[in-house]
C-alpha cells in the first residue's frame, strides 16, 4: 500500500513532465537535439538543467523542512541572497581570486546559511512559531541586510573563475551549475541513505509527541532540517550569484521561494508534514522550469503568461489533491473489483448474477 | 525646602537654556526647511543613487535644513508628509510609493502654504495640488533607443523585445516607441517576452533561449533594463551567437548601470539609455529661484536623459552619470 501511493507521488509530476515535453516535441521535433558550442553541450535539455539548478537545490531543502515541521520556509530566496552577499564580500575582500579563496568564501557563506537556518529553525522548533510566520521575519527584512553587506551597491564579480562556475569551465563539456546540482543531489541521496534523518524527520512530522516518546527529540530534528535548508540556500545563492556575475540584493532569486514550495507540492509531498519524496520535489522543480519554457516556446503573450501558468498549476493541484486522489483510488478499486468479478463469473450469465 | 528651591533653580536654568536653544534655531532661519519623503535606498540601485543625490544637494552647506523619511509603505509616507507639514517645512519633496491616496495630505500642504514638488514618481491627483513634478520620460527613453537603433542603418531589424514588469510606467513607456516603429513597418518584433515583476535576468535569458530554440532570426535585443540585457547576452554567449560592436546582434539596455556602461565601452554591448535618479540639483534650482522671488516651472517637467553607445561613451560619463558599482575600465560583466 505504501509503495503504491509513493509510486503515484512521482508518477503524477512525471506524467505532467511528459505532457509538457510532448507539447514541445510537437512544436519542434528537434527538442532533444544537443550540439557542442564553444566546447559545451547546448540544447533544450542542458538549458532546462542549467536554468532549474537553484530551484532544484532549494526544493530539496524545502522538502525536508516541510516533512519535519509541517510548514514552509518562505525566506529561502532572501537567505540565499544574504549568504551570497557574504560570499561576494569575502571574495572581493581577499587579496586575489583563486580556486582556494572561492572555496573559502563559499564555505563561509555556507556557515552563514546554517546560522540563518538555525535562526529560523529555533523559532519554529523551540518557540513553536508557525514556519511561515517565523520565516516572514527574514522574508521582509533580509534583503535590506544583504543590501548593507553589499555596501549599498551591487558589487560586480567580473572575473574568469567565478564566471566559469556560472557558465562553463574550459575543457568540461557540461555547464558548471548542472554539475554542481548533480553533485548536490548525490550528496543528499547518500546522506539520506546513510543516516536515519528520513525516518526521524517523518516521525516528527507525523506526530512529534509519539516521536518524543520513542526517543527522537523533535526540537533537534526540526532544527537540523532547517540548518540543512540553510546549506541548500547557500549553495543556491552561490550558483545564482556566479551565474549573474554581480550581486543584486534587490532581485537575486526573487519570488523563488514560491516556486520552491510549488515544486514540493507538485512532487506530491503533503505540505502538512510527514512522509516525503525528495525525488518528487526534484521532478517538480524541473516541471516548473519546463512549464515556464514551454509557455515561452508557445509564444504566449507576456500579458497573459502568468495567467496561463496559474491555470495550469491550478489544474495540476486539483488533480493531485487528496480528494481527487482518493476518488481516483476508489474508482480504480471498484473497476478492479468489477473486472475480477467478471473474470470469475465469465462462464456464467452476468445478468442473472446481478439479481 | 532647600531641595525644592534647587529644583526650581534647575528648572529655570533648563527653561533659559531651552529658550536660548530655540533662539539659536530661529537664528538659523536663513536655512531653507525641506522635508523629503522618499522610498528606501535598498529598493534598488536607482534609489540608492537617488537618496545619495538628495543628501548631497540638500545639505546644510547648500543652505538647507533637510529632514527625510525613507519607506516603501504608502501610509507611512503619508504620515511622514503630514508630520513635515505640522513641523512647518517650507518645501515638501515626495516620491510616492503608491500613486493614489495623497489628495488630503497634498491639500493640507496647500492650506499650510507648503510648496510641494514630486520627483521620480507621479501621483494621481489634480495638478493644482502640487507645484511641479520632475520625472523621467519613459516614452522619450524608448524613442531615444529606437532612434539610435534606426540610425544604425541595419539591412533589417529583427528585434527580440524583453519587457520589464508588465504595466509599469517604465515598461509602457519603453515599449511604446518600439511598438510604434513596428506598426509603421520600420522594425519587426520576432519575439516578445518579459522578465516579470522582478525584471529578472534569468527570465530574459529564457526568452532568448526560447527564440533560439524556435529557430528565430534576430539581430537586435531590446531589453528594458540592464539586468535583462545581461541575461539575454548570456543566452547568446552560450549559443555561440556574436553580439556587440562587431557582432551580429545589437544589444540595447536601459538604466545606466556602471557595469552596463563598461560593457558598452568594451564593445560587448552596443547602447545603453539613461534613466537618471539625480533630480535634486534641478529641484534645488527651482527652490532657489522661488526664494529669490522669481517664478519656477509648474506641472510635469521631464528630465533630460541621454544615451551612450560604443562611439560616445567616456570614462567621465560612466563615473558621473552611472549608478551602482563600477567594475573598472575594460572589465566585462558577462
Amino acid at each position: 500500500m505504501k509503495k503504491r501511493t509513493h509510486g503515484f507521488q512521482v508518477l503524477l509530476p512525471l506524467s505532467v513532465l511528459a505532457i509538457l515535453i510532448l507539447i514541445n516535441l510537437i512544436k519542434g521535433a528537434d527538442y532533444f537535439s544537443v550540439t557542442l558550442i564553444n566546447g559545451a553541450l547546448y540544447g533544450n535539455i542542458p538549458n532546462i538543467l542549467f536554468g532549474a539548478s537553484e530551484l532544484v537545490i532549494l526544493a530539496i531543502g524545502m522538502t525536508l523542512v516541510t516533512s519535519s515541521s509541517g510548514g514552509q520556509d518562505i525566506s529561502v530566496g532572501v537567505a540565499a541572497t544574504i549568504s551570497s552577499s557574504v560570499f561576494v564580500r569575502v571574495l572581493l575582500g581577499s587579496a586575489s581570486i583563486t580556486w582556494t579563496t572561492i572555496l573559502v568564501a563559499f564555505l563561509i557563506s555556507c556557515l552563514v546559511g546554517i546560522v540563518i537556518g538555525a535562526f529560523n529553525g529555533s523559532l519554529v522548533a523551540m518557540f513553536n512559531v508557525q514556519p511561515m510566520v517565523a520565516t516572514l521575519i527574514l522574508f521582509t527584512a533580509g534583503r535590506s541586510i544583504a543590501f548593507l553587506i553589499d555596501g549599498r551597491l551591487s558589487p560586480i564579480l567580473a572575473n574568469d573563475l567565478t564566471s566559469q562556475i556560472g557558465s562553463v569551465i574550459p575543457g568540461v563539456p557540461i555547464q558548471t551549475p548542472i554539475i554542481l546540482t548533480a553533485v548536490f543531489i548525490a550528496v543528499v541521496a547518500v546522506f539520506l541513505k546513510a543516516t536515519n534523518l528520513r525516518l526521524y524527520s517523518e516521525a516528527v512530522g507525523i506526530n512529534p509527541r509519539a516521536a518524543r516518546l520513542n526517543g527522537i527529540d523533535p526540537v533537534r530534528i526540526k532544527l537540523l532540517t532547517y540548518m540543512i535548508l540553510g546549506v541548500c540556500t547557500a549553495v543556491a545563492g552561490f550558483i545564482a550569484v556566479t551565474k549573474a556575475g554581480r550581486h543584486d540584493s534587490v532581485n537575486l532569486l526573487k519570488f523563488c521561494e514560491m516556486d520552491a514550495i510549488l515544486a514540493v507540492a507538485i512532487g506530491g509531498n503533503p505540505l502538512g508534514g510527514g512522509r516525503f519524496s525528495v525525488s518528487g520535489s526534484i521532478i517538480g522543480a524541473y516541471t516548473i522550469e519546463v512549464l515556464n519554457r514551454t509557455l515561452l516556446r508557445l509564444e504566449v503573450d507576456p500579458e497573459t503568461i502568468k495567467a496561463f501558468k496559474a491555470v495550469f498549476i491550478l489544474v495540476l493541484m486539483v488533480v493531485s489533491s487528496p480528494v481527487v486522489r482518493a476518488y481516483a483510488a476508489k474508482g480504480v478499486a471498484r473497476l478492479r473489483a468489477r473486472l475480477d468479478a467478471t473474470v470469475a463469473k465469465k462462464p456464467r450469465d452476468p445478468e442473472r448474477e446481478e439479481a | 525646602m532647600s531641595s525644592q528651591s534647587r529644583l526650581t533653580k534647575v528648572f529655570c536654568t533648563a527653561l533659559v537654556l531651552l529658550v536660548a536653544f530655540a533662539g539659536s534655531v530661529s537664528a538659523q532661519g536663513s536655512l531653507i526647511r525641506v522635508g523629503i519623503v522618499n522610498l528606501p535606498p535598498e529598493e534598488s540601485g536607482y534609489r540608492q543613487a537617488n537618496v545619495e543625490d538628495m543628501n548631497a544637494v540638500f545639505s546644510r552647506a547648500n543652505g538647507y535644513d533637510m529632514k527625510q523619511t525613507n519607506t516603501g509603505d504608502n501610509s507611512e509616507q503619508i504620515a511622514a508628509a503630514q508630520g513635515y507639514i505640522r513641523d512647518g517645512v517650507k518645501y515638501l519633496l515626495i516620491s510616492a510609493a503608491n500613486a493614489s491616496g495623497w489628495d488630503n495630505v497634498l491639500k493640507a500642504a496647500k492650506t499650510a502654504g507648503v510648496t510641494v514638488f514630486l520627483f521620480d514618481r507621479l501621483i494621481q491627483t489634480d495638478a493644482s495640488n502640487y507645484k511641479a513634478a520632475l520625472v523621467s520620460d519613459m516614452a522619450a527613453e524608448g524613442t531615444t533607443a529606437v532612434n539610435w537603433l534606426l540610425s544604425q542603418k541595419l539591412p533589417a531589424y529583427n528585434v527580440i523585445l524583453i519587457r520589464g514588469q508588465m504595466g509599469s510606467a517604465a515598461e509602457l513607456g519603453r515599449s511604446s516607441a518600439l511598438l510604434k516603429a513596428r506598426d509603421s513597418g520600420k522594425v519587426k518584433i520576432v519575439a516578445d517576452g518579459t522578465g516579470g515583476d522582478s525584471w529578472s535576468p534569468e527570465e530574459a535569458r529564457k526568452v532568448v533561449e526560447a527564440a533560439i530554440a524556435a529557430g528565430k532570426d534576430f539581430n537586435v535585443i531590446y531589453a528594458q533594463n540592464d539586468g535583462m540585457a545581461q541575461g539575454a547576452v548570456q543566452a547568446l554567449d552560450a549559443a555561440g551567437i556574436s553580439h556587440g560592436k562587431n557582432g551580429k546582434v545589437k544589444i540595447i539596455g536601459f538604466d545606466f548601470n556602471r557595469f552596463a556602461l563598461r560593457n558598452v565601452q568594451a564593445g560587448y554591448w552596443d547602447c545603453d539609455i539613461q534613466c537618471s535618479p539625480r533630480q535634486a540639483a534641478e529641484i534645488s534650482g527651482w527652490i532657489k529661484t522661488l526664494e529669490s522671488g522669481k517664478k519656477s516651472p509648474t506641472g510635469i517637467v521631464y528630465q533630460k536623459e541621454i544615451y551612450a553607445d560604443t562611439a560616445t561613451i567616456t570614462d567621465e560619463l560612466i563615473l558621473s552619470k552611472g549608478i551602482n558599482a563600477d567594475p573598472g575600465k575594460g572589465v566585462i560583466t558577462k
